[in-house]
């Protein structure tokens, strides 16, 4: 009797196409953030160029890339930094 | 100011080519004239949709490398005068037309027509990266299906990537039965997930496997319910504003009488 009226009311276990579009919001997450090697160092190369204005970063030791969990994405990047510039 | 239209999708399957045959048919009937170009080399089937397999004697690739005029390799319809394909080769493979030839092509096929529909072939390699280089405007087609959604996304991704920025979504072969009962994904969720504007939602309908079957296109049914969508969608193509029959949820009193059996 429950199930009937848990049909009923549209309630219970959860159908689908709700299970879909949540796999789906999942796996997007990830394929959208694959990002190709060339463009990896484009933005390597980019942060440099920025943050050389302001420090000396030591770019042998330098490492950046996107780590994924499970339901998002980071860009993580550790950037040893030799000395500070000063203000001009 | 005529208009390159690349119809893609990356899975098979989702209705690519019996889309490019209903735009293209709608289009012609509005009084366009329309070209289509099948660039699905070594798998082509364009030509069995319009019913103009017969009638093939030169290929894409003829003229692409050369051969012959594009005209000469052109099929006219026999019912729609002014729909012209331009078949591909089924011996040759995709990388036959590289994505510069397309472009010229086009390029001097545009001084023609008012439309020129490309048929992309599935996948996201070397045909799919020639089919879309003419594109002004890119149609997107999948299914309320998980794998077609993912495979949309990525070709969006794609697209964007190739600086092809007019991008429009149909979504085709929707069951409004399984959508009420909660078990296919519905526009919103859709919408909320590829964000790209939807110009087309197309019902499940046999007769596009009987048109396909005769070689004449759903559109050109009366009483097709798919045929009546791409007739929204080819309006929408040519401006016009037409409102979607959205596929209703079953509400609470149409539950209810399902279950006194009233319906």
């Amino acid at each position: 009797m429950l199930d009937i009226l848990k049909k009923f009311f549209g309630a219970g276990e959860k159908r689908s196409g709700t299970v879909a579009k949540e796999r789906l919001q999942v796996v997007l997450i990830h394929d959208r953030a694959t990002v190709s090697p060339e463009i990896m160092d484009k933005i390597k190369e980019e942060i440099i160029a920025v943050l050389s204005k302001y420090m000396n970063i030591n770019r042998t030791d330098m490492e950046i890339a996107l780590e994924t969990d499970s339901d998002s994405v980071a860009l993580v990047a550790n950037i040893p930094v030799n000395s500070m510039r000063h203000a001009k | 100011m005529s208009q390159i239209i690349v119809i893609t999708s990356g899975k098979g399957g989702v209705g690519k080519t019996t889309t490019t045959a209903n735009l293209g048919v709608g289009l012609a009937m509005r009084g366009n004239k329309v070209a289509l170009i099948d660039t699905d080399t070594g798998l082509r089937n364009l030509d069995l949709l319009l019913g103009l397999e017969n009638r093939i004697l030169y290929d894409l690739i003829d003229v692409t490398s050369g051969r012959v005029q594009y005209k000469k390799a052109l099929v006219r319809h026999k019912k729609y005068e002014n729909l012209y394909l331009l078949p591909t080769s089924q011996i040759k493979d995709k990388s036959a037309v590289d994505p510069e030839q397309l472009v010229k092509l086009c390029a001097e096929m545009k001084k023609e027509f008012d439309f020129i529909l490309i048929d992309c072939p599935a996948g996201i390699e070397q045909g799919f990266k020639t089919a879309i280089a003419a594109a002004d405007i890119a149609i997107v087609v999948t299914m309320p299906e998980i794998s077609a959604v993912r495979d949309a996304d990525k070709i969006i991704g794609e697209l964007g990537r190739a600086d092809k920025n007019n991008i429009k979504l149909i979504v085709n072969r929707i069951r409004p039965q399984m959508i009420e009962k909660g078990d296919m994904l519905d526009m919103n969720d859709i919408d909320e997930i590829l964000s790209v504007t939807c110009i087309g939602q197309v019902l499940d309908d046999e007769n596009v496997v009987v048109a396909t079957n005769r070689g004449e296109p759903a559109i050109t049914m009366e009483d097709s319910i798919a045929g009546q969508a791409y007739k929204n969608i080819v309006a929408r193509i040519c401006g016009e504003e037409v409102p979607f029959i959205k596929p209703q949820k079953e509400g609470f009193f149409a539950r209810l009488k399902k279950l006194f059996g009233l319906i």
